[in-house]
């Protein structure tokens, strides 16, 4: 018994210490990102806006009687099987009282399930594939859904661009094209337009011929080509329809939201279209403010990503604001009652499916610049 | 599935081939020297690209207007040299003091070779892919009727078929050529009759890699964003190129390579893209259950 207190007292003493010191410490707020790989844009511009929103929380006092937030950020290079990794340390070792991450909606579902069962608030910033929010009641996004962004992209070709006849290529790999391809065709279809052709093509950096697709496209002859794939592919998809002939407009989602979009397309993509959340020509001083903060501390204009993890933390803010606390289950109480917070991509108000509902705006591409065309309300 | 849009696949299927053919020229050569797959030779591939990716800014501003193509060659040649470098470097650190060793071990270096040059080139080039610059103008040629063919393929095509000419000379005609045929037939034998293994296999890596290197470059042209992973997956098809055609035989990569390009192309141009790679494999799974040495593997031409 001697040995065994002996062995045991300095532990306790220490845990007994260390919680101590830990109540007046950082909050400690886990998120993980594609720093590297082939959607490095959307990991480090959303975690910019986190970034950005953690300053701005601490010079203003800090949460809880001035307790200041330590971002834990881990990189999960673009790729499966790193974000459940990344997240499980978060929870384990870092004692996150809350998960921020991903935009690629396949990463967030992987993470997803991993937060559920620990009990911890997961907020993703720009994962818009429905089944991310399904996987549990801490699961919530900051953006709206593809349901609705494939709506949005159905009426933009029906109403705006006038056109019947699309044609479709897909990525394969991706739940967030598989989801955006289904819930356009639905709205799409039965409001009167068709759907020629499909194609798929395996996304992540495995392909990069497409003249195969587009070829077997082209001869369907449709009036537009939707592609809702993510930026890498789409520029090099353009790149190659317009050296095959093809001459209508392509258009697609938020996953083409990268300056390395215009970059790599380059002129192919003039004339072409994608919805997404935000646009820094919006004149709502509170977007106009956040694009000069965001461009003075990082010498950049901010793409959509970025003010959508702004969001997201600014949001979690003011949920552990409510809470009182930095308990997990209080604080996922207080998410499900955020009500018309004014984030710089809208109003955001959480539904009971822990869903945002919110407008999309469509931006078109002109020589490398993207141009405020539309917004489509929800 | 209409003529016109069945040459238009087929256009694009060589096209897609001559890049895989270029890549397997390396596997299969070294395989025939030494009995080994260079599993590192993909990511040689990648160093190809990124060379001419640093190259361009640097060179072509001194081949203005009308000598752009020779800038063109200029690159092309520079890269080509660092990737056979590279190539020889990579052969002397990291086989050739295993060459003794059971081939399992050199196997297992070679990946780990592979895998230091993809996560080096992530911390050295960073990993987000990079636009290329324009080396030549990629556009459509004119008079092709309803068929587009763009610069980019036929440059593509036309270094392809010439370094193939060219090898097949340099493997022929020339000493060293001869050299790295006796090495391949019987190492021990060739070795007592006073050939210099060491060089051979040093000139063998160095060509393979300056191979890779071109076809680095005009893998790059054609799909201009590259990135230290690139490599992969290229590199993994042009291997079962060089083995659908024979490994360590010659024509048998750049005809795999091609034959791999067009049944590729013509499945991902069907309605079942969704399974490209899967039904183009099973497809070779095929061939090879039938030719199991490969297409040109049976005939016992040299091995090189």
């Amino acid at each position: 018994m001697k040995t065994f207190l002996r062995a045991v007292l300095p532990i306790a003493l220490c845990t007994f210490a260390l919680s101590l010191t830990s109540r007046a410490q950082d909050i400690v707020v886990g998120e993980f990102a594609s720093l590297t790989g082939s959607e490095a844009t959307f990991g480090v511009n959303s975690s910019n806006g986190v970034e950005l929103a953690r300053e701005q929380i601490d010079s203003a006092g800090g949460l809880l009687n001035g307790r200041k937030i330590k971002i834990v950020l881990e990189d999960d290079q673009s790729k499966p099987g790193q974000p459940s990794a990344a997240v499980k340390k978060l929870i384990a070792s870092d004692k996150s009282i809350a998960i921020l991450g991903e935009i690629a909606s396949s990463r967030s579902l992987e993470a997803a399930p991993i937060c559920q069962a620990a009990k911890i608030p997961m907020i993703t910033p720009g994962s818009t594939n429905p089944k991310v929010t399904t996987i549990g009641d801490y699961i919530f996004r900051v953006c709206f859904n593809d349901k609705f962004q494939g709506q949005a992209d159905a009426r933009f070709a029906l109403e705006n661009l006038k056109v019947k006849k699309v044609a479709i290529l897909a990525d394969v790999k991706s739940d967030y094209s598989q989801g955006l391809q289904r819930y356009f065709k639905e709205y799409f279809t039965s409001h009167g337009g068709v759907v020629a052709e499909e194609r798929s093509y395996s996304g992540g950096g495995t392909d990069r011929d497409f003249r195969a697709q587009l070829t077997s496209l082209k001869s369907a002859q449709p009036d537009a080509i939707f592609i809702p794939g993510y930026y890498t592919e789409v520029g090099l998809i353009a790149k190659q329809a317009r050296s095959l002939g093809i001459k209508v407009p392509l258009f697609g989602g938020d996953g083409w939201d990268s300056p390395k979009l215009a970059a790599i397309g380059g002129s192919a993509l003039n004339g072409c279209y994608f919805t997404t959340h935000f646009s820094t020509q919006d004149p709502n001083p509170k977007v106009q403010d956040f694009v000069k903060n965001y461009q003075a501390k990082y010498k950049v204009m901010p793409d959509g990503m970025a003010p959508l993890g702004y969001d997201a933390m600014m949001i979690l803010g003011d949920a552990i604001k409510t809470a009182g606390s930095t308990d997990a289950d209080k604080i996922r109480d207080a998410l499900t009652k955020v009500k018309n917070f004014e984030g710089v991509t809208g109003s955001i108000t959480i539904d009971a499916d822990r869903n945002a509902s919110k407008s999309a705006v469509v931006l078109e591409v002109q020589n490398g610049a993207y141009k405020f065309a539309t917004r489509i309300a929800p | 599935m209409s003529q016109i849009e069945f040459l238009q696949q087929l256009i694009n299927g060589l096209s897609l081939g001559a890049f895989y053919a270029l890549i397997a020229l390396g596997y299969t050569m070294v395989y025939g020297i030494l009995r080994f797959i260079n599993f590192a030779h993909g990511d040689v591939f990648m160093l190809g690209a990124f060379g001419g990716y640093y190259l361009t800014p640097r060179i072509m501003p001194h081949f203005a207007g009308n000598l752009a193509p020779v800038g063109v060659v200029v690159v092309l040649l520079l890269t080509m040299i660092l990737c056979a470098l590279i190539g020889m470097v990579i052969e002397r650190l990291a086989y050739r003091p295993l060459r003794s060793r059971p081939k399992l071990t050199v196997l297992i270096t070679a990946i780990g070779v592979s895998l230091l040059l993809e996560y080096g080139g992530q911390f050295v080039f960073g990993a987000d892919p990079k636009p290329y610059p324009e080396l030549i103008t990629d556009r459509a040629l004119e008079n092709t009727g309803a068929l587009t063919i763009t610069t980019t393929q036929v440059a593509a095509f036309v270094v392809t078929f010439l370094l193939l000419i060219a090898l097949t000379l340099i493997v022929k005609r020339t000493k060293l050529g001869m050299a790295m045929r006796a090495v391949s037939n019987n190492a021990t034998a060739a070795s007592l009759m006073g050939i210099n293994i060491d060089t051979v296999v040093s000139f063998t890596f160095g060509l393979g890699s300056a191979l890779a290197g071109a076809a680095g470059i005009l893998y790059a042209l054609s799909y201009p964003s590259i990135d230290p992973l690139m490599g992969l997956l290229p590199g993994v098809k042009a291997f079962v190129a060089a083995v659908l055609g024979g490994i360590g035989n010659i024509p048998g990569a750049a005809v795999g390579g091609l034959i791999l390009g067009v049944v590729e192309t013509f499945v991902g141009g069907s309605a079942f893209s969704t399974y490209r790679d899967a039904i183009a494999f099973a497809l070779l799974i095929g061939i090879l259950l039938f030719r199991p040495a490969g297409i040109f593997g049976k005939a016992q031409v040299e091995k090189v």
